[in-house]
């Protein structure tokens, strides 16, 4: 299990990047924290003539307020999150979900941008971040684009990156005073992916009542508007309101037929909602 | 000086070089020229091989069966009547029997660049179907693996003690019960370097081996070489488990190569062919029928065991081993008048199941004791009851069992009436009634089983196995300033033995243990050696060791007495010390006289100096029997499946415990390893034969926060027949979690009238259990209101 010969990069900013993905010819292979890419390099399912290694580049690490909104870099770390390096705007939930990925060594060099673009539908941000109603920037030969995350992962280990492109950043809003939020995955053992992930964002300040079920076989499925599960998510006790039989008809829809399946990602959202914190 | 003999708890001589990452393992070795070799592997588990192209730039860097002239395939036969015999070939030919089987081996300048040749190997293979299911498989008009053979057995055994008495037992449960194939995992894989060592006409092979001189003698005649043309040397070894007493086709290919080309070679095995083409272990098939009394007697136990040894016999342990074993361990630690048992061990197309830590005990553990749980719930008592009622009991011992084997000691019901009180067995049963807040369901088992350890030649010379246990050597030599070197032929692979040995000569000859070196792991530097396996080591080189000591002590007084000027019979050795009526003379002068001044020793001296080397067997050689109470408290999840020990106690009796710290060692990595076939561990094949999991990712272990910590108490009933009254315990740790977990699981779903029967107990497992119990009453309710 070693990979294949290749070339290696470590260009200085987003543009050198660019134009060596423009180039015609050799295929090549971003890699961040090396954490997804670095085993299926071993295991030979990537053959890259080239890598290119982004994790030096400055503006990929820069963090920005944005007033309503905070932006981040792809390749800010698991651990930069949970340590609050990047400030919480969040009432904690970015800090509390990086905390359950895998090991610590892992959070130390796993980035944001590499954990969406492998697109493993286990894995923790695709569903957190879905729920927070976070956005990604991608920028490539044609400018830049910036889209819901939820929409930014196509299936199972694909993302919609156009080619030439690349993730740059997150945005992430802020969350109004008396949301509330939960997240809920259930693991066989620590740091082993989910098999079941329930999340919720209500934040009636802003108007948002989210729901999130994930680790299916693909994308999450995004309630992005879980009156139907949740009422209008002012309830002081939200679990008393959560609909059980609604949510199984929503996760049925999307195609999950296997009942025991069905009964653990409803139960994950459920204990997500039972587990709900705030400010 | 500090008591450092047997029975302190000394802290280990080894841990500083591990601590500090100073281990020399086999992939550590760099020798000058060394290229890296890796394998073309069968991508199919069951096809005719109709060709392999290499391109005509590759042909003098890919070896193939053709090339291997003259090199024996590994055969592992059974002495047992009706044992069939398989052939593994070193590089297939004809045909490949497993995923993962060789088929070709590459050399690079790295690994990289062999995994690059061997990416140039195009193989035409044609598919023939593959048995992946031993029960499947042992059915008449099944695909054969070895078509001569006409079926696909290996051996089948039969046993019957009176079966029929037990026929009218007012309970019969009759349960299907099996263990997942499991992988097993050391943190170090195999690995070899080997080469040719020109100025001594001797190949050398480094690899990390339980049982150097085992591999040696198959090695050598694999390979057609006298056995002194043979040096293995066996480094720091990460953990073993059984998987490194095998001698590999992977070693033979890297011997050859060694003799062939001018340079070292070296194969460290990836993780991937670990999982996948290696190591697996552990799958077993039972149906079982317990007979027993309403007051829980036991009336007898009737049962139907497969095992699925997969596509060869490996060496030595043969495919046999394992299965024919059930046979003789299932009535485990209770007293029955009736038995019956059938085993089959089947050939599929699966990697060959090797023996693992506790071999075929941790599956018939698991069988027995879920069976008698389930008696116990049928006759409405508690489940200690029904083991109380049948344990072997103390005054019976030394006890002959239903199959004859040969209890030395102990107190069975006082191991099992200390765990219940640890564990609060009326405690749980009030929590119980109340109910858990969180929802959970929270339950209670236990399971017993008994280890028999380091037994030796007749019982082995039964099983007619390429490797017979006789005496065990030691060589004791003093040093000529006063200090010991060991050797022994077993080897280290966890166990300590580079402390708890040289604890067994300072215990009688006082020498300071910092001053003691024990030198193993080299067939060039110690005495022949079955190796390290069958929880053999602490009893066997143990007792050697003892042995040689007291050899050199005698030669040591005797020096000392013509010191002392005293009569040999007058003097006594005390810490480290020869005394006589009148003075003393410490070993050191002993030591500098015989080595450095013989012009002070008289010409009677007895010539063999200061040095033993000796056998050693204990009074009687079928073998120790070291047992344990596990008691487990766990809480599942009804609506996830999730199962967490919440606490976990092991009341142990290893007999003399020479270092009572490395047994509770022992203890803790085996319950690790007992946790992982309980609720972790799987090796799953499709319909084709193709293994599922070829990461950590896809078979999970236990990890640290999986892993409770134990609470261990120690009974220490001296073993009768060893030097110190020493038992075997390596093993014993991994045989009773699955049975004890899966009893507390099953506690805790009798509300629902559920019951789990199959390791790993996963999630999944638990969930279907539960949903197949009440679609069973929803029936069963409908059934009763038709006839209401
Ligand atoms: C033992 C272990 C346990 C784990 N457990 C969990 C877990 O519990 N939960 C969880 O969510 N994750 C888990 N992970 C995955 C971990 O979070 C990884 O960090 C993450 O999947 C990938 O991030 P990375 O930065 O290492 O990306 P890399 O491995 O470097 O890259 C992954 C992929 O993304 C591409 N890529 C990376 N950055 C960019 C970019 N900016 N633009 C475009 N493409 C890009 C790469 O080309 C590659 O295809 C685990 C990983 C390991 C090794």
């Amino acid at each position: 299990m070693k990979p294949v010969n290749f070339d290696y990069a470590r260009p200085a900013d987003v543009g050198a990047v660019l134009a060596l993905l423009a180039e015609d010819g050799p295929s090549v292979k971003l890699m961040a924290g090396g954490q997804s890419l670095g085993p299926m390099l071993n295991m030979r399912l990537v053959q890259p003539d080239l890598l290119v290694d982004i994790a030096a580049i400055d503006e990929l690490k820069q963090v920005t307020d944005k007033g309503d909104a905070i932006v981040f870099g792809a390749c800010i770390t698991h651990a930069d999150i949970e340590d609050r390096r990047v400030p919480d705007v969040t009432h904690g939930a970015l800090p509390r979900v990086a905390n359950g990925i895998a090991y610590r060594a892992v959070r130390n060099r796993g980035t944001v941008g590499g954990s969406l673009t492998h697109a493993d539908p286990s894995a923790d941000w695709i569903s957190m971040l879905s729920a927070v109603g976070a956005r990604v920037t991608l920028r490539g030969p044609s400018g830049e684009r910036t889209i819901a995350v939820e929409d930014y992962m196509l299936g199972a280990l694909e993302a919609d990156l156009r080619p030439g492109e690349m993730l740059v950043s997150a945005t992430v809003p802020k969350l109004g005073r008396s949301a509330r939020w939960g997240y809920y995955k259930s693991c066989r053992k620590t740091g082993e992916f989910a098999h079941a992930i329930g999340a919720f964002l209500a934040d009636p300040d802003r108007g948002v009542c989210r729901v999130v079920i994930g680790a299916t076989e693909s994308r999450p499925i995004v309630v992005a508007d879980a009156s139907r599960l949740l009422g209008d998510g002012t309830a002081a006790r939200l679990e008393q309101v959560f609909d059980s039989a609604a949510a199984d008809e929503i996760v049925a829809a999307a195609g999950m037929e296997d009942p025991l399946d069905r009964q653990t990602h409803v139960v994950a959202l459920r204990r997500a909602i039972e587990r709900a914190h705030s400010a | 000086m500090k008591n450092q003999g047997v029975g302190a708890s000394m802290l280990r001589k080894e841990d500083d070089r591990f601590l500090r990452g100073r281990g020399q393992y086999v992939a550590d070795l760099r020798l000058p020229g060394m290229k890296d070799v890796a394998f073309v592997r069968s991508p199919l588990a069951h096809a005719r091989i109709a060709g392999v192209r290499i391109p005509d730039e590759m042909r003098d860097r890919v070896y193939v069966a053709g090339d291997l002239k003259g090199v024996k395939p590994i055969v592992a036969v059974s002495g047992l009547a009706g044992f069939k015999v398989s052939e593994q070939p070193v590089l297939a030919f004809e045909k490949v029997r497993q995923v993962g089987e060789l088929i070709a081996v590459c050399v690079g300048t790295s690994r990289a660049e062999a995994e690059d040749i061997a990416a140039t190997v195009e193989l035409d293979l044609d598919e023939l179907p593959a048995l992946h299911d031993m029960i499947e498989a042992r059915k008449p008009g099944a695909a054969l693996v070895h078509e001569h053979w006409g079926d696909n057995v290996f051996l089948e055994t039969f046993v019957d003690v009176n079966m029929e008495a037990a026929y009218d037992a007012p309970i019969k449960v009759t349960r299907e019960i099996s263990t997942a194939r499991q992988s097993m995992a050391p943190m170090e894989g195999r690995g070899t370097v080997a080469y040719w060592d020109k100025r001594l006409e001797q190949l050398v092979l480094h690899t990390g081996s339980q049982m150097p001189h085992i591999v040696r003698t198959g090695l050598a005649e694999c390979l057609g070489l006298g056995q002194e043309q043979v040096r293995i040397v066996s480094p720091d070894v990460g953990g073993g488990f059984g998987y490194k007493g095998i001698l590999l086709p992977e070693d033979i290919c890297l011997a050859f190569l060694a003799m062939k080309l001018d340079h070292p070679v070296r194969w460290i095995e990836d993780r991937r062919e670990h999982l996948t083409a290696g190591a697996n272990c552990r799958e077993h098939h039972y149906i079982i029928t317990g007979y027993a009394d309403r007051d829980g007697k036991l009336r007898g136990i009737e049962c139907e065991a497969t095992v699925d040894s997969g596509a060869y016999s490996s060496y030595p342990f043969s495919a046999c081993l394992e299965a024919a074993q059930i046979a003789s361990i299932l009535p485990g630690p209770y007293d029955f008048p009736s038995y019956r048992c059938r085993t089959w061990s089947v050939s599929t197309n699966k990697c060959p199941i090797l023996p693992y830590r506790g071999v075929a005990r941790t599956g018939v553990c698991y069988a027995l004791e879920l069976v008698l749980d389930a008696i116990a719930r049928e006759a409405g008592i508690e489940p200690h009851e029904v083991r109380l009622k049948n344990l072997v009991q103390p005054e019976q011992m030394p006890f002959d069992n239903i199959t004859r084997k040969h209890f030395d000691s102990g107190d069975y019901p006082e191991a099992l009436h200390r765990a219940m009180a640890a564990i609060d067995l009326a405690g749980i049963r009030a929590r119980q009634q109340q109910g858990e807040p969180d929802g959970r369901l929270i339950g209670i088992g236990h399971s017993i089983y008994c280890e028999q350890g380091a037994h030796g030649t007749s019982v082995y010379a039964g099983w007619g196995i390429p490797m017979v246990p006789g005496h065990e050597q030691a060589t004791a030599r003093m040093t000529p300033d006063g200090g010991l070197e060991i050797r022994v032929g077993v080897h280290s692979h966890g166990q300590s033995m580079e402390t708890t040995l040289p604890q067994v000569a300072n215990e009688i000859l006082g020498i300071d243990t910092a001053k003691i070196k024990l030198v193993h792991g080299d067939t060039e530097y110690t005495p022949y050696s079955t190796g390290s396996w069958g929880s053999r080591c602490a009893v066997m080189a143990g007792g050697a060791v003892a042995t040689a000591a007291r050899e050199v002590a005698g030669l040591a007084k005797g020096i000392g007495a013509h010191l002392l000027q005293a009569d040999v019979a007058d003097v006594k050795l005390v810490d480290g010390h020869v005394v006589g009526p009148h003075g003393s003379v410490s070993l050191e002068t002993v030591a500098f006289t015989w080595y450095r001044r013989p012009q002070d020793l008289p010409a009677s001296v007895d010539p063999r100096g200061l040095e033993s080397t000796i056998g050693y067997k204990p009074v009687r050689d079928s073998g120790t029997f070291s047992y344990a109470a596990h008691a487990v408290v766990v809480a599942v999840d009804p609506e996830m499946g999730d199962i967490e020990i919440l606490d976990y106690v092991i009341v142990e009796d290893g007999g003399k415990l020479i270092n009572p710290m490395v047994v509770d060692g022992q203890i803790y990595g085996g319950l690790a390893q007992g946790i992982g076939t309980a609720l972790y561990e799987e090796m799953n094949f499709d319909a084709s034969g193709q293994p599922l999991a070829s990461t950590f990712a896809d078979y999970l272990l236990p990890g640290p926060t999986e892993v409770p910590a134990p609470r261990v108490d120690h009974m220490e009933t001296l073993a009768p027949y060893t030097e110190f009254g020493v038992k075997g315990i390596g093993e014993g740790g991994a045989i009773a979690p699955p049975a004890a977990i899966g009893n507390a699981v099953n506690d805790a779903l009798r509300r629902f009238g559920a019951e789990l029967l199959h390791s790993p107990m996963t999630p999944r497992r638990v969930l279907e259990a539960i949903q197949a119990a009440k679609t069973a009453s929803a029936a069963s309710q409908v059934k009763q209101g038709e006839f209401a």
